[in-house]
């Protein structure tokens, strides 16, 4: 079982505590935008096998949203952190390096 | 005015541990920053407890504070003073970016208490309740089987449940299952 760290609340919640919340820092193209755009902001997706960062809702905890970093083929998890960034944290990164050397998700890396 | 009652009335049930509905107990959400004097002023001054730090909850009687989340916190006062404490709290906060609501009839309270409080709490919630890892004072929110509860520990071991009103029913009788006779696990 998946079990993350609250960054908000600090309790080691289990992923029935949880509510899963797709990819994390999509961009969003609304109004204006072309509809390439659009339609990658609606539907094009990474589906990774390996280092993969995630948005996740506390749902039944405090009920704050935040970001994990893991590892889809192994379920290790890198590490958690906050939802008001548009990219992973430098130690989460890190933390990343350290075991995944060389990794990279969309322009991250 | 109909007369104000639990959900529950006040049943109970005696197994393994004691289930109890609490009966009517006043609730106020406090949203805001928990660090700002305005906001610590309200709390402060409705319940005469001191901030709760993280996941924690200052409670004696029926006036207390238990730290929800990061910009939360549940104002547990007497039924009968919600009205004014609210009023008070409102003053209190002045134009401050916060929010206090009277939450008290969307809410059902338990207590479970008896020795095997711990037991009976670790069979519907996901959460450590070892010794070490829960103990008076500590507050959770989390779910009891398929709903959301709060709960925190008590001096003397036994906990108390918050849960929607509507759901009342439903956890009354998870707990009750829980405690049934000859259900102990003997875990901690």
């Amino acid at each position: 079982m998946l079990i993350l760290t609250c960054p908000y609340c600090g309790v080691e919640a289990d992923e029935t505590e949880l509510a899963a919340g797709g990819e994390a820092h999509l961009k969003r193209f609304g109004p204006g935008s072309s509809d390439e755009e659009l339609h990658g902001y609606l539907f094009t997706r990474e589906n990774p096998k390996g280092v993969h960062l995630e948005r996740w809702r506390h749902a039944s905890g405090c009920g704050k949203w935040f970001h994990a970093a893991r590892c889809t083929a192994t379920l290790e998890v890198f590490g958690t952190y906050k939802a008001q960034v548009s990219g992973p944290p430098q130690e989460i990164r890190d933390a990343i390096s350290a075991k995944r050397p060389g990794w990279s998700w969309r322009e991250f890396s | 005015m109909s007369k104000p009652v639990s959900a529950l009335m006040g049943a109970a049930y005696d197994g393994i541990v004691r289930v109890e509905d609490c009966g009517l107990q006043g609730m106020i959400t406090l949203r805001g920053d928990l660090a700002s004097k305005p906001v610590i002023a309200a709390a402060t001054g409705a319940t005469g407890q001191d901030m709760p730090g993280q996941r924690r909850a200052n409670v004696a009687g029926q006036s207390g504070l238990c730290w929800m989340s990061p910009d939360e916190l549940l104002v547990l006062v007497p039924h009968g003073e919600v009205g004014d404490k609210l009023a008070a709290m409102t003053k209190a906060l002045g134009d401050a970016h916060s929010l206090a609501v009277d939450v008290s009839d969307a809410r059902a309270m338990f207590r479970v208490s008896g020795a095997n409080a711990r037991e009976v709490m670790a069979k519907l919630a996901p959460v450590d309740f070892a010794p070490g890892a829960f103990g008076p004072g500590d507050f959770r929110r989390s779910r009891l089987a398929q709903v959301a509860g709060a709960f925190w520990m008590e001096e003397d071991g036994s906990f108390c449940i918050i849960c929607f009103r509507s759901v009342a029913d439903y956890v009354f009788k998870l707990l009750k299952v829980a405690a049934q006779p000859g259900s102990a696990v003997g875990v901690f």
